[in-house]
C-alpha cells in the first residue's frame, strides 16, 4: 500500500514535469510565430518577393554599364489608400529606358483635404521576378512626405533597371501607394523607412 | 493531480448533480462533456450552413442580406472547426485513450477539466457577436487583414474566442501526450498502442506546434487594430500577405489535426469488422508521422495566386503532391486489411468504408488543387468548397460518427438501434454526395465561393446541392435520437466485448465501464 502510494505520487510528479515541458514547447512556438515576421522580411528582401525593390547608392549604380541594345518599358502607377484625400499621379505614364541607365521619373501629389497630412509611399514592382532587378538610387518613398492643405509637391524617383533583368521581361510596372501616417506631424527620415 | 494518483480517495465521493459536471476530473465525464458540446455545436454550425444553402437555393437575394450571408459562412466555419470537429476528437481521446492503454485516468485530470470548461466561454464570446451592432465576424474564418480589421465590435470577441479555443486545445494536447508517455500499463509498449492512440499522439504534437502560431497571428491582428502596431499594415511598413503565410503555417497542420484522429478511428473499426488484424501497422504509424511532418512545409499551396517566385511555387507544389504517398499507404493498408477478411457491415463499418471512399475523392481533388498552374483556375471557387467538405464532412465527421456508433455501446452499455443507424447512414451518404458533388462542377464552371448570389447558369446544380444539404441536415436528427436513446438506457444490453472481432483493453471492461477503470494496471496480452 505504502509503496503503491509513493509510486502514485512519483507518477504524478513525472506527469507534471512532462506537462510543463510541453507547455514550454507551446510557448516557444508562440514566439516562433512572432519570429516569422523578421524571417519573412529577410526572405522578401532576398528574393524580391512581393515586389520588394532593391536600393543601391549612386556609385554602385554608375559602375554598371548601359546596355544600349535593349529597351525596357517602365510603367508608372500611383494610388492612394482609401481614406487619404490626396491626388497623386505620375507625370508620364511610362518611360522607355535602357538597362543600366539612370533615369529620373516625376510624380506629383496634391493635398485636397483641409488638414495637414503626413504621407508615406509604399513601392511595389511587378512582375515580382523583376523586383530585385529594379534599383532605386533616390526616392520620395525613402522619407515621409508632409503636405499642408492645398499644397502640391513634385516627387522625383531616380532608378535603374539592372543589366541582369531576365531577357523575357520587356515591361515592368512601378507602383506607389500613399498611406497616411496618422498622428505624425514632423517630417524627416525615419530609420524604419530605410528599407523602403 | 494527486487526486487521481490516489484513486482510492475518489471512491468515497461520487458527486452528483451539476457539481459532478462542473468539478469533474474523471476522463469519462469529461469525454462525455466534450462530445455533448461538440454535438450541440454541430447543430448550431449546421443551422448556419442551412441559412447559406437556403439563400443559394435560387439565384438572387431571397432571405438574408449579403452581410449576414458572409457572417453565416464565417461563423459556420469557425463553429464547425473549433466547436464541432476538434472537441469531438478530444472527447473521443478522453473516453478511449485511458481505457486503451490501461491507465486509470488522464495524466493531468484538473487540467483536463479546465481545458473543457474554457470552451463554453469561448463559444459564448464567439456566438454573442451575432447579436452585436455590426454583426458577427464576416471576413471569412481565415481572418485575412485588412478585411478582418473592418469587423466592428465583434472583432475583439473573435480574437479572444480564438485565444481561448487555442489554449483549450493545447492543454488537451499536453494531456494526451503526458498520458500516453507516462501512464501506459506495464507491457503496453509503443508498438502495441492502438492506432487511434498513435494518431492522437501525433495530432497532439501538431496542436502544440501549430495552435500557438495562430494565437500569435491573431494577437498581431489585435495589436494592429487597437494598439498601433503595423504587422500587416503597409503604411507602417507591414505586409498583409505576411498574415496569410503565418496563418497557413498554422492552417495546414490544423487541417491534419482534423483528419489524423479520423484515420485512427477508421483503423480501429476496419480490423474489427474485417476480423483481421490491421495490415501494415508499423507503416501506418510512419505514414501518419510523415503526413504530420509534411503538413509544416506545404502551407503556401493555399496561396499560390498571391504571387511567389517560381521556385517557391514548385517547392510547395511538389511537397504538397508528396503527401499523396503516405496517404496512399494508409488507404492501401485499409483495403488490404479487408482483403479476404470475413466482413460484416454493421453501422460503424459502413461509416468507415464510406470514409475511405469519399475521403479519397477529397484527396484527389486536393491533388488537383495542389498543382500550382491548375490552382490559378480553381482558387476561391466552389471547387475548393467541394474539396474541403469532402475531406472534412465525409472525412472527419463521418469517421467521428462511425466512432460514436462503434463505441456508444461501450460507453452506455446499450446497443443503438441498428436499423436507425443504417437509415442514418444511407440518408447521410446519399444526401452528402448530392450536397457536395455538384459543387465540383460549379467550381470548375467558375462560381466563386463566399457570395450570396450567382449567375443563372449555376442555378440547377445549386438547387440540387441545397436539397442535399437540407436532407443531410435533417438526417442528423436520427443520429441525435439514437444517441439519446442509448444514453437514456433504452435498447438491447451490450456485452463487454460488444463486437465479435474487437480486440484491445477497452473491450475487456464491462459495458458501461465502471466510473474508475484500471485502478489496478491490467495485464497486457
Amino acid at each position: 500500500m505504502n509503496t503503491a502510494r509513493t509510486d502514485a505520487i512519483s507518477i504524478a510528479a513525472g506527469n507534471r514535469r512532462l506537462g510543463w515541458k510541453l507547455a514550454l514547447g507551446a510557448l516557444l512556438m508562440c514566439g516562433f510565430g512572432y519570429l516569422l515576421v523578421p524571417l519573412y522580411r529577410v526572405y522578401c528582401e532576398y528574393t524580391g518577393f512581393n515586389g520588394t525593390t532593391a536600393r543601391i547608392d549612386p556609385g554602385q549604380a554608375a559602375a554598371q554599364g548601359i546596355d544600349r541594345t535593349r529597351w525596357v518599358t517602365v510603367e508608372f502607377a500611383a494610388n492612394t489608400s482609401a481614406d487619404l484625400p490626396w491626388a497623386f499621379r505620375p507625370e508620364v505614364n511610362s518611360l522607355r529606358v535602357h538597362p543600366g541607365e539612370m533615369v529620373v521619373a516625376q510624380f506629383e501629389a496634391r493635398n485636397l483635404g483641409s488638414r495637414a497630412i503626413v504621407g508615406q509611399a509604399v513601392p511595389s514592382v511587378t512582375p515580382g521576378r523583376a523586383a530585385s532587378h529594379f534599383r532605386k538610387i533616390e526616392c520620395f518613398c525613402f522619407s515621409r512626405q508632409p503636405l499642408a492643405p492645398g499644397q502640391m509637391l513634385k516627387l522625383p524617383v531616380q532608378f535603374q533597371v539592372d543589366n541582369n533583368l531576365p531577357p523575357e521581361i520587356g515591361t515592368l510596372t512601378l507602383s506607389y501607394t500613399f498611406f497616411e501616417l496618422p498622428g505624425i506631424r514632423a517630417a524627416g527620415p525615419d530609420p524604419r523607412d530605410a528599407r523602403l | 493531480m494527486t487526486d487521481i494518483a490516489l484513486p482510492q480517495h475518489h471512491e468515497h465521493e461520487h458527486p452528483s448533480g451539476i457539481t459532478r459536471w462542473l468539478f469533474t476530473t474523471n476522463h469519462k465525464d469529461i469525454g462525455t462533456l466534450y462530445l455533448l458540446f461538440s454535438v450541440s455545436m454541430l447543430f448550431i454550425g449546421g443551422s448556419f450552413a442551412m441559412v447559406v444553402r437556403a439563400e443559394l437555393f435560387q439565384p438572387g437575394l431571397q432571405f438574408v442580406n449579403p452581410h449576414f450571408f458572409n457572417q453565416m459562412t464565417t461563423m459556420h466555419a469557425l463553429v464547425m472547426i473549433f466547436g464541432a470537429v476538434m472537441p469531438a476528437f478530444v472527447g473521443l481521446a478522453n473516453w478511449m485513450i485511458p481505457m486503451m492503454i490501461g491507465a486509470p485516468d488522464m495524466a493531468l485530470p484538473r487540467l483536463n477539466n479546465w481545458s473543457f470548461w474554457l470552451l463554453p466561454f469561448a463559444f459564448t464570446l464567439l456566438l454573442s457577436t451575432l447579436f452585436m451592432p455590426g454583426g458577427a465576424p464576416s471576413g471569412g474564418w481565415t481572418m485575412y487583414p485588412p478585411l478582418v480589421l473592418q469587423t466592428g465590435m465583434a472583432f475583439p470577441f473573435l480574437i479572444f474566442a480564438v485565444h481561448l479555443m487555442g489554449i483549450s486545445s493545447v492543454m488537451g494536447a499536453i494531456n494526451v501526450i503526458t498520458t500516453v508517455f507516462n501512464m501506459r500499463a506495464p507491457g503496453m509498449t509503443y508498438t502495441k498502442l492502438p492506432l487511434f492512440v498513435w494518431t492522437w499522439v501525433i495530432t497532439a504534437f501538431l496542436l502544440i506546434a501549430a495552435m500557438p502560431v495562430l494565437a500569435g497571428a491573431v494577437t498581431m491582428l489585435l495589436t494592429d487594430k487597437f494598439f498601433g502596431t503595423s504587422f500587416f499594415n503597409a503604411a507602417g511598413g507591414g505586409d498583409p500577405v505576411m498574415f496569410q503565410h503565418v496563418f497557413w503555417f498554422f492552417g495546414h497542420p490544423e487541417v491534419y489535426i482534423m483528419i489524423l484522429p479520423a484515420f485512427g478511428i477508421v483503423s480501429q473499426i476496419v480490423p474489427t469488422f474485417a476480423r483481421k488484424p490491421l495490415f501494415g501497422y508499423i507503416s501506418m504509424i510512419y505514414a501518419v508521422a510523415s503526413i504530420a511532418f509534411l503538413s509544416f512545409i506545404v502551407w503556401a499551396h493555399h496561396m499560390f495566386t498571391v504571387g511567389m517566385p517560381l521556385a517557391g511555387e514548385l517547392f510547395f507544389m511538389y511537397s504538397t503532391v508528396l503527401i499523396a504517398v503516405p496517404t496512399g499507404v494508409k488507404v492501401f493498408n485499409w483495403v488490404a486489411t479487408m482483403w479476404r477478411g470475413s466482413m460484416t457491415f454493421e453501422t460503424p463499418m459502413l461509416w468507415a468504408l464510406c470514409f475511405i471512399i469519399l475521403f479519397s475523392i477529397g484527396g484527389f481533388s486536393g491533388l488537383m488543387l495542389g498543382l500550382a498552374p491548375a490552382d490559378f483556375q480553381y482558387q476561391d471557387t466552389y471547387f475548393v468548397v467541394a474539396h474541403f467538405h469532402y475531406v472534412l464532412v465525409t472525412g472527419a465527421v463521418f469517421a467521428i460518427i462511425g466512432g460514436v456508433y462503434f463505441w456508444l455501446p461501450k460507453w452506455t452499455g446499450r446497443m443503438y438501434n441498428e436499423r436507425l443507424g443504417k437509415l442514418h447512414f444511407w440518408l447521410s451518404t446519399l444526401s452528402v454526395n448530392l450536397l457536395f458533388f455538384p459543387q465540383h462542377f460549379l467550381g470548375l464552371a467558375g462560381m466563386p465561393r463566399r457570395i450570396p448570389d450567382y449567375a443563372v447558369q449555376y442555378a440547377e446544380w445549386n438547387m440540387l446541392s441545397s436539397i442535399g444539404a437540407f436532407v443531410f441536415g435533417a438526417s442528423q436528427l436520427i443520429f441525435l435520437y439514437t444517441v439519446i436513446r442509448a444514453m437514456s438506457g433504452h435498447g438491447e444490453k451490450a456485452s463487454g466485448q460488444v463486437w465479435e472481432g474487437a480486440h484491445g483493453l477497452e473491450w475487456t471492461l464491462p459495458s458501461p465501464p465502471p466510473y474508475h477503470s484500471f485502478t489496478e494496471a491490467p495485464k497486457v496480452p
